[in-house]
């Protein structure tokens, strides 16, 4: 269940970005980008997320994952492919290896949504 | 009345720890110390393969290992019968060792030895062939593991591990005239998601296999260490 240290990690640095904010907002969705090919399970990361944040900065914060697809390049086609997980990740056409990655090693924080209380400068 | 705003972050969740990974690396080269970190699943044969390696290298190469463990100090004990710098870290309730951890390790190692002097240091990661695979430590290679025993299918299965290793074991060799096992299909497996990683299939229990894999560790060895050899 290394999705609990996962979350730790997100959980910190979002809090070091919102420390580092003149007024600390009010963070209401985080966006996260989870690899299909990253060692993270997108469930486990929401079911430790939810429980991490009661009684936190972000205790009304959404988390909102992105699952980006295992996108493999073959050079000597010249083409993209989408690998099989778990079963098959070498090149439908060629048999070649699966040499290159183009995506799906992501486990990134994109971008953090929020509300700042309306105070005009009168 | 309430203003949405939106900021983009981009930074991998991983951030924190790869920067304390790449502060022990530092701290390693400094000392001109070669780090590698064994991954495998539970029970592969981590620590057998590390007892074994270390009666070959010792006492020409001086090692020193950081044991990670979930709750107990037995393999520590057995590779302390080696006669060599052990030390123990309890993960607890986690199922990898990461940069922090590995720092208070280094940590111990400098207070009670001068790493300067040591050639290699071993780190036997905690046995599960998921989560240490994304956690850097701070190695300046990853070793995975995989038994004969633990089935033909496993690279495909757990393809983040075998993918991000930089060379393959492949232990239990012994035990292949007992199985069913395909040694030229595992191959065949992990070469599709790592086509050029060195592969030493071996036996810990009979020695069988060694050289090439002891040949590789010597290729790792930083080039200050063959100048310390020289000076010696």
């Amino acid at each position: 269940m290394h999705e609990t240290d996962m979350t730790k990690a997100l959980i910190t640095t979002v809090r070091d970005w919102w420390t580092e904010q003149p007024r600390p907002p009010h963070i209401t969705h985080i966006h996260l980008a989870v690899g299909e090919f990253a060692g993270v399970e997108p469930q486990s990361l929401e079911f430790a997320f939810a429980s991490q944040k009661q009684n936190t900065f972000l205790a009304a914060a959404e988390l909102v994952i992105e699952e980006i697809p295992l996108v493999a390049y073959c050079r000597p086609c010249n083409q993209e492919y989408r690998p099989r997980v778990g079963l098959e990740y070498s090149c439908p056409s060629c048999r070649g290896p699966m040499a290159e990655i183009r995506s799906g090693r992501e486990l990134k924080i994109q971008h953090i949504q929020y509300q700042e209380a309306y105070a005009p400068n009168l | 009345m309430h203003q949405t705003f939106d900021h983009a972050l981009e930074v991998n969740l991983l951030h924190a720890n790869q920067a304390g990974a790449d502060h022990n690396r530092a701290h390693l080269d400094a000392w001109g110390v070669t780090c590698l970190n064994f991954m495998s699943g539970p029970g592969a044969g981590k620590t057998s393969l590390l007892e074994r390696t270390l009666h070959s290298l010792t006492p020409a190469l001086k090692v020193a290992v950081i044991e990670g463990d979930m709750t107990t100090d037995l393999d520590a004990q057995r590779l302390r019968q080696c006669r060599v710098p052990v030390i123990a870290i309890n993960t607890g309730r986690c199922c990898h060792l990461d940069a922090k951890m590995v720092a208070g390790g280094l940590r111990q190692w400098a207070r009670e030895h001068n790493p300067a002097e040591f050639d290699l240091l071993f780190v036997e990661n905690v046995g599960n062939l998921v989560c240490p695979a994304e956690f850097a430590v701070g190695e300046h290679a990853k070793v995975a593991l995989l038994s004969i025993t633990e089935g033909e299918d496993k690279p495909l299965k757990y393809p983040l591990m075998f993918q991000q290793a930089d060379c393959l074991v492949v232990t239990k060799l012994d035990l292949a005239p007992y199985l069913q096992v395909d040694l030229d299909r595992i191959i065949a497996h992990v070469r599709q998601i790592n086509p050029q990683v060195p592969i030493f299939p071996l036996s810990a229990q009979t020695g069988v296999g060694f050289s090439p894999w002891l040949a590789w560790l010597h290729a790792q060895l930083s080039p200050q260490i063959h100048e310390k050899a020289l000076f010696a």
